[in-house]
């Protein structure tokens, strides 16, 4: 569904990604893992259009999309979340998700004006589908809270929901256990496999916690200074030596 | 503590004396071609001491006075969070109060002198112009200094279309409108990529270009001597002047058989604007709660959040920068009916930076706030027009305060939630 192929990402002198490869298929959960400053977020951020790639290409669904902007591939159905959570502070729970929801909505001025039956039966469906969500992630009760008075961990999860409510078919999520407490990371771990089991989304996911990555990855990427390292199963990537000189240095 | 004060207290006083006395108390006076430098009359020297001793003894006690203000009730914002109940009865009491308010200035002018009607006509122009630039500063967050631009658009279009093609009032207003909302659809898609204060220096630019090519295109538009002659707005055909000037027409006062009076056809324009300001309100009202108006908003808050989602920036902006630019064709045409003559005078950058100072003034993205304080940015120089030469300091002043003691504004956004029904 996925694929990356010799992905490079130059920043004046410092090459930051090189030559990585990658791949998602359909209904699987692929994890990137890396020391800090791997390169992971660039690689995420090449993917998802927030920069041109260097060099390389990028097939979504067997379409090239490298370099197209963020807003359009994103409309292809491949939504990203980021390490720091971006909601929209001012604005409430539920507000959150219809924002979401702009390219299901009938955004014709006049039509909203006049409020045809069309743009109310729209308006409807995007907040029966915001109030699924939300029942979904355990939020409904803070449904009509301002964003940006939840907790973090309320506020991951909207942060996923904001995203599945645009019906993605790649979600991609940037550190999402960042900041959790172990019960909250068991509690987002069973969300991430059912949104793969239930909702056939593929995930592409950057993380650096390690029972999490191991527990649900069907296959994991390590990047190291840009690099690809190694790629495979989580028990290979386990077993693997570069993999445990990159992270645990040379003995 | 107190020496610091002391001290702190004894400078403002010398500034304000070194400031003051060489702007109040000394005078240039031409006599013949030399110019010469006189002192000032007792007066406004004691004047000036007076405030000299003022300022030290304000800043001497400073902290007490500030303590003061603090504890006064109502200069304090209400509590932060607020029963949802309240907040329902809250908003239906304020459209009872604003349904009441217009209602009032429907029938008020038949009671008032023609100057007072005359200048309220100029206060819903404002009212207009502020609310459609709020959209694009107060709800899409961008920085816009050259709004007159817009306004000249609408103007100009009526005053031409007149001019050459004998064009009504009522077909000018749409053309004006429609016409401003083409430019601002053209400006503003090269420039919208610009953020914050590039933006506004390139908006800037487009203000000022759009006012100097009136000024210099003398074959199409008179240059600065401006076009005259503009037509008053017609009820269904009838003329409100003493003579119909058209053919074909037929004037106000025959046909309901009363005597001419000049007032008619203040009261008629006041009352288009007045339905103009209540048509804009209401639109952008609405406009606030459709996707549109929460794209404005979540691209304000988080650009790179937003465009995660879908949303293209750049229809986002041009759309909010669009439908200011719409109203602002709105103003401008009832502005160009209503002085009869217009010239490229009436669009200078000051004008861009009063609409700006009112949606400042009034809180971002508030509309009552916008409305309330476009009337009072518009009225008090008029009552004060024996300060006139103070009015800038005045309003300077008034800025100042502002910002220091309530920089949300007058009426600070409450934002229009959509609520998740059966929650909570």
């Amino acid at each position: 569904m996925l694929e990356v192929k010799n992905l490079s990402m130059r920043f004046g002198g410092l090459l930051a990604v090189d030559q990585v490869s990658l791949d998602v298929q359909e209904h699987e959960i692929v994890s990137i893992i890396g020391p800090n400053g791997a390169g992971k977020t660039t690689v995420f951020n090449c993917i998802s259009g927030f920069y041109k790639p260097s060099g390389g290409q990028i097939l979504f669904e067997g379409k090239e999309i490298q370099g197209k902007p963020d807003f359009r591939i994103s409309r292809l159905g491949m939504v990203r979340t980021f390490q720091h959570v971006r909601l929209f502070g001012n604005m409430t729970v539920v507000e959150n998700l219809l924002v979401a929801q702009h390219r299901h909505l009938n955004t014709n001025l006049i039509a909203g004006l006049l409020k045809t039956p069309d743009y109310r039966e729209r308006e409807k469906k995007s907040l029966e589908r915001a109030r699924y969500w939300l029942d979904r992630v355990g939020l409904l009760d803070l449904a009509n809270r301002e964003a940006g008075n939840l907790a973090y961990g309320q506020q991951r999860r909207l942060e996923i929901a904001r995203c599945m409510v645009t019906e993605p078919k790649l979600l991609m999520l940037d550190e999402p256990a960042a900041g959790l407490n172990p019960a909250e990371t068991r509690e987002l771990d069973q969300l991430i496999v059912s949104l793969k089991e239930d909702y056939n989304v593929s995930v592409l996911l950057i993380e650096h916690d390690m029972s999490l990555v191991m527990g649900i990855s069907d296959r994991i990427t390590v990047i190291n200074q840009g690099r690809p390292l190694a790629s495979g199963k989580p028990e290979d990537i386990r077993e693997n030596e570069d993999v445990i000189k990159a992270y645990l240095g040379e003995a | 503590m107190a020496a610091q004060n002391f001290r702190h207290a004894l400078f403002c006083a010398i500034v304000t004396l070194i400031i003051a006395y060489p702007i109040l108390g000394l005078n240039l006076e031409a006599r013949g071609i030399d110019i010469t430098l006189t002192g000032a009359d007792t007066f406004t020297v004691v004047m000036v001491f007076i405030a000299a001793v003022v300022v030290f003894a304000f800043q001497l006690f400073r902290d007490g006075i500030m303590e003061t203000f603090k504890s006064l009730p109502g200069l304090r914002s209400g509590g932060a969070h607020k029963e949802p109940m309240a907040e329902n009865r809250r908003a239906r009491i304020e459209s009872w109060v604003i349904t009441g308010i217009v209602v009032l200035a429907l029938f008020w002018p038949f009671f008032v002198s023609r100057g007072s009607v005359d200048l309220a006509t100029l206060v819903l122009i404002y009212v207009i112009l502020a609310l459609g630039l709020n959209v694009v500063v107060g709800l899409a967050g961008l920085l816009d200094l050259g709004y007159v631009a817009f306004y000249a658009v609408g103007a100009y279009t009526f005053a031409l279309l007149s001019e050459y093609l004998g064009v009504s009032f009522w077909l000018a207003l749409p053309i004006g409108a429609l016409l401003a909302a083409l430019f601002g659809l053209v400006l503003g898609f090269p420039v919208l990529r610009l953020r914050g204060d590039y933006l506004a220096i390139v908006t800037l630019g487009f203000g000022e270009i759009i006012r100097i090519l009136l000024n210099n295109w003398t074959s199409l538009t008179g240059g600065p001597n401006g076009i005259g002659g503009i037509p008053d707005p017609t009820l269904f055909g009838m003329e409100f002047g003493r003579r119909v000037k058209e053919e074909g027409n037929v004037s106000f006062h025959e046909t309901f058989g009363i005597a001419y009076a000049g007032e008619h056809k203040v009261i008629f324009l006041y009352l288009i604007a007045l339905v103009l300001a209540v048509f804009t309100a209401l639109v952008i009202r609405r406009f606030m709660r459709m996707p549109v108006g929460r794209a404005w908003e979540a691209l304000r808050e988080d650009e790179i959040a937003a465009r995660s989602l879908g949303m293209s920036r750049t229809a986002v902006k041009l759309s909010a920068f669009t439908i200011g630019a719409f109203f602002a064709g709105f103003a401008g045409t009832v502005f160009a009916s209503k002085q009869g003559f217009i010239s490229p005078e009436s669009f200078v950058f000051l004008e861009s930076a009063i609409i700006l100072a009112i949606v400042v003034l009034g809180g971002m993205g508030s509309q009552i706030g916008v409305i309330l304080a476009a009337v009072a940015v518009t009225i008090l120089p008029e009552l004060a027009r024996e300060f006139s030469e103070y009015r800038m300091l005045i309003f300077g002043a008034a800025m100042v305060l502002m910002m220091v003691w309530r920089p949300q504004g007058l009426m600070p956004m409450r934002r229009i939630h959509i609520e998740l029904k059966g929650q909570e």
